[in-house]
């Protein structure tokens, strides 16, 4: 066994005792930060699977915003005893049924033919003629373009599905589960350092995504949270849900991408075909509008739905 | 001087990899929140400071090294911030009143 | 065998624990949490499988067009999440519980 299948072996083996613990963890709150660490993991395998920008993706948003979020649900959940569990009857058959599905799986894995059919060397062929140099960010913004324009939407479409579950009387008011009442000194200073370093990440995971692993997935992340840190520690106010510039900027993205698409049966002869020789500057501005729309849409949807400045806090 | 330079990498991240043994260690076998959190503290900051010096000839200067220094410091300032936040949550929770200022 | 097939009985095992989970778990968040799981196992598995193809063909990295398809999927589950998470926080909100039992 050579070193690093056995330090493969380690990890795969740590992630799947996190994946354990998430499940078995007696408070909700241990489960959450169990799941964060196996999000940081799962990251390292995609970097050994030679996967840059799913790892980055993997890191930001799987264990990163979505730890914040499960996190901060976790805190609120109330303290008295959880339901019961189901009997050990459903239990057994879950058990079959989950160990089944799992070793049909690992069967599949073990018995794969040894090299599988392939995109990659088409993808990798026309990239010159995109002007990139990273093929993730090619088939994301060229041959599976459609994809990541209907990926943008769904972001937004989430935000809409989240503000609908405000109350009626909180209708129009900022979003205010996430500022703490009092924040410690220590968060404040953070809050104020780290931003400005942050902003710079993630400009230059959005920008280098033309050429290395990084993106508008990635580099809005970054900036997303480092929006959020500024709103947890009161340094800045999340806008209000009805405000035209909040709305335009959310949708800025999209739109441009779409506008550029529907432009495109016209001077590249098809839907969001990229005209020759304009493909590189396109694109980037694209990336451009999307990486903001994503950051504002990201933060928004940490920020949870709006409050009305004199009702309850949830 | 390849041979120095190699040798002075496995060194300094052999220490590193100490400290980061000694630090896990701590976190495993000291008693209450504080005191493992100042194992891990350590850990932190000298074992993944070493760590970064002994790569450093390793890497393209300026942009490579700057790099892995960057990512030292962020390090660092992540473990100033979240080491004073969850010292107060363990002592206000251990102790059930607010720490002193 | 190698570390590609070690990851991707690893997915296979992380499915198997999320699908576990999702059916037994009383609490909501438990259910969310288990339901992320089973969504990165299935994640990995594909990644395991572009692996084999990508990594062959293209020299050093992986599949691009499977990772721009995980990196999608990424995004959209990050979504998922928050909006279940919503749900639930109105749940509380409401019910003043943490689960779907309708009796208690």
């Amino acid at each position: 066994m050579s070193v690093a299948l056995a330090a493969d072996a380690g990890l795969a083996l740590l992630i799947l005792g996190l994946a354990v613990w998430t499940s078995i963890a007696r408070t909700a709150g241990g489960a959450v930060i169990g799941f964060m660490a196996y999000g940081l993991l799962v990251a390292l395998v995609w970097v050994r699977l030679a996967a840059v920008d799913v790892a980055l993706t993997e890191a930001a948003l799987g264990s990163g915003l979505t730890g914040f979020v499960l996190l901060g649900a976790a805190a609120r959940l109330p303290r008295d005893a959880p339901a019961a569990r189901p009997g050990w009857g459903l239990r057994l058959a879950a058990g079959v049924v989950s160990a089944a599905v799992a070793a049909g799986l690992a069967a599949v894995v073990l018995l794969l033919p040894v090299s599988a059919p392939t995109l990659a060397p088409a993808a990798t062929a026309n990239l010159p003629a995109l002007g990139l140099g990273n093929p993730v960010t090619g088939v994301l913004i060229a041959y599976r373009a459609i994809d990541t324009l209907l990926e943008s939407v769904v972001l937004v479409l989430a935000l809409i599905g989240l503000w609908s579950l405000a109350r009626d009387g909180d209708w129009g008011g900022r979003p205010g589960a996430l500022r703490s009442a009092d924040p410690s000194p220590a968060l404040v200073l953070l809050a104020q350092v780290l931003p400005p370093l942050g902003i710079l990440v993630g400009i230059y995971l959005f920008w280098t995504g033309a050429i290395a692993p990084g993106g508008a997935f990635q580099g809005g992340t970054v900036l997303a949270a480092m929006w959020v840190l500024t709103l947890v520690t009161g340094l800045t106010r999340p806008p209000r849900v009805g405000g035209r510039g909040v709305r335009l900027l959310l949708v800025a993205g999209p739109a441009l991408f779409l506008a550029i698409g529907v432009a495109g049966f016209w001077l590249g002869g098809a839907f969001l075909a990229y005209p020759a020789g304009y493909a590189k500057p396109l694109i980037l501005a694209i990336e451009a509008a999307l990486t903001l729309s994503i950051a504002v849409a990201l933060g928004l949807l940490l920020a949870g739905p709006p409050l009305a400045q004199s009702g309850p806090r949830a | 001087m390849t041979i120095a330079l190699t040798l002075f990498t496995i060194i300094t991240v052999a220490l590193g990899v100490v400290f980061f043994l000694a630090g896990t260690v701590g976190l495993l076998r000291f008693p209450d929140t504080l005191t493992r959190l100042h194992a891990l503290t350590k850990a932190d900051n000298l074992g993944l400071g070493l760590v970064v010096l002994g790569l450093l000839p390793q890497v393209a200067w300026p942009f490579g090294g700057l790099k892995l220094i960057a990512v030292w410091l962020l390090a660092l300032l992540a473990g100033a911030t979240v080491g004073p936040l969850l010292g107060h949550a363990a002592w206000t929770q251990e102790r059930g009143r607010e720490p002193p200022p | 065998m190698s570390s590609v097939t070690l990851f991707g009985l690893c997915g296979a095992a992380l499915v198997g624990l999320g699908l576990f989970g999702l059916i037994v778990q009383p609490g909501v968040l438990r259910k969310i949490l288990a339901f992320n799981l089973l969504g990165s196992g299935v994640l990995l598995l594909f990644g395991v499988i572009a692996r084999r193809g990508g990594g062959v063909v293209a020299g050093n990295g992986s599949d691009p067009v499977a990772q721009a398809l995980i990196i999608t999927a990424l995004v959209v589950a990050f979504a998922a999440t928050v909006l279940a998470v919503a749900l639930l926080r109105r749940l509380v909100q409401e019910t003043g519980r943490d689960s779907l039992d309708s009796d208690g």
